[in-house]
């Protein structure tokens, strides 16, 4: 059974539904899904929750999906680059729940793993630690998360292999690894998928028994702050 | 007289051990990189998945794929390792990360950091600055004395929402450094031309002899 799909579209056939749970892959715009993300706006599929540590800008990555009001919770770490994010906030037009950046990578590493909650001091004294169990441990105080488990998993990756062997390049790699394992089903999108054989089996980072359905095309790769140093002074 | 943003980075940087992982704030942390002391080889974290981070690229070298914390483009080193984010947080909640050195709002006697939110203002999210207090070994402070109406940020108790309930070891401000310790704040320097005097006067919190 073939992995590869023609398209963005095609790959997401017969996943979709309204109110469904998503967890992306990404930080700021670096390895974010974004052919996916654009086939979801076409989709037209709508009240989605994300768990994704940030959401984008207001014209790329998942901003797109605030646009056109798909999303109607979002699980993030971070969100201080999307105007209109603010603005479906502070309106209450969208739920936001906020995480700690390693809470938020944890629960979703979990919900791949088969572990339903975990124990973190993370958050501990916080607003993040209201409502939530506390148990001490050796002495220090712990607050219970739940783990994540989504309906589908998004993930921009830089090369596969036909049998969606994954690997990532530099640091866009970061959550894309724990996102594509907490989801029912995982669509991955790649700059090139090669020949079974031609990534080293010690060289793959995520083993295709996470990858279900695999797309290539053309990425923008936007970089969100750009920043340099000058020659004479290295 | 008071030390600038230079001098607070400058002082933060004698804070690194030779052989330590350090994990760096945005702001005036960033420039703690420039003042590591020579045949001091630390190891910088950069939690969206990188140890061993570089400076920023020269101009046409920028790479989409590599970023800091701050989604700033930067370079490798030749020890540099990637990994994913999950990864990436249990090596903080390990313990394993020796120091943070993270900007803030407000810090009470106590050790209580206060620096993700201001309630009814814009409200972007704590990152990673939760997990960073909870989990690495040393946290030190780097900020300004006072805000800009000139009251104090080091205070009895903070006001505004916390990041994490006694975890800051050192403060430094441009006044000058303090230890939180057993009933209150130590200090440890004053800056240049600051007398005990001022610094009292310019500090809410307790400070103990």
């Amino acid at each position: 059974m073939s992995k590869v799909y023609s398209d963005a579209t095609a790959a997401l056939d017969g996943l979709l539904f309204d109110g469904m749970m998503i967890a992306a892959g990404g930080f700021g715009l670096c390895g974010i899904p974004e052919l996916l993300i654009d086939a979801l706006r076409e989709s037209g599929v709508k009240n989605l929750r994300v768990a994704s540590n940030n959401a984008g800008v207001d014209d790329f990555g998942l901003g797109l999906l605030l646009q056109s009001r798909q999303i109607k919770k979002m699980s993030s770490s971070y969100v201080g680059e999307n105007a209109e994010f603010m603005r479906q906030y502070l309106s209450g037009e969208l739920e936001l729940e906020f995480n700690p950046q390693g809470t938020l990578a944890e629960r979703m590493r979990a919900g791949g793993a088969g572990i339903p909650a975990f124990f973190t001091a993370t958050g501990v004294g916080t607003v993040v630690a209201e409502g939530k169990e506390h148990q001490d441990f050796d002495g220090r105080t712990y607050i219970l998360e739940r783990a994540i488990n989504a309906d589908l998993s998004i993930v921009k990756a830089w090369k596969a292999d036909e049998s969606g062997n994954l690997i990532f390049r530099k640091t866009a790699r970061n959550f894309n690894v724990p996102a594509a394992t907490c989801g029912k089903v995982c669509v991955v999108e790649v700059e090139e998928i090669v020949p079974v054989g031609a990534i080293p089996a010690d060289g793959i980072h995520l083993p295709g028994i996470y990858v279900h359905r695999l797309i290539t095309g053309t990425h923008q790769k936007r970089i969100e702050q750009r920043t340099v140093r000058a020659k004479e002074t290295a | 007289m008071s030390w600038d943003r230079n001098q607070m980075a400058a002082i933060a940087a004698r804070e690194a051990q030779d052989g330590w992982y350090v994990n760096l704030g945005i702001g005036i942390p960033t420039l703690v990189s420039n003042h590591i002391p020579p045949g001091v080889s630390v190891t910088l974290q950069s939690e969206n998945g990188m140890l061993g981070m570089g400076p920023f690229p020269f101009a046409g070298e920028e790479d989409a794929d590599l970023i800091n914390a701050g989604k700033q483009t930067i370079t490798e080193l030749p020890n540099s390792a990637y990994f994913d984010s999950a990864t990436s947080f249990a090596m903080i909640r390990g313990g394993k990360i020796n120091m943070a050195i993270l900007g803030a709002m407000e810090v009470s006697e106590e050790g209580d950091l206060a620096n993700w939110m201001i309630p009814g203002k814009l409200v972007k999210g704590m990152g990673g600055a939760m997990d960073l207090v909870a989990g690495v070994g040393r946290v030190v402070v780097v900020m300004d004395h006072t805000n800009k109406a000139g009251e104090s940020k080091v205070l009895k108790r903070c006001t505004l929402p916390l990041t994490g309930k006694a975890v800051v070891d050192r403060v430094i401000t441009n006044l000058g450094v303090l230890d939180v310790v057993p009933g209150g704040l130590k200090i440890v320097e004053l800056a240049e031309g600051v007398s005990k005097e001022q610094f009292r006067s310019a500090t809410e919190a307790a400070i103990v002899d």
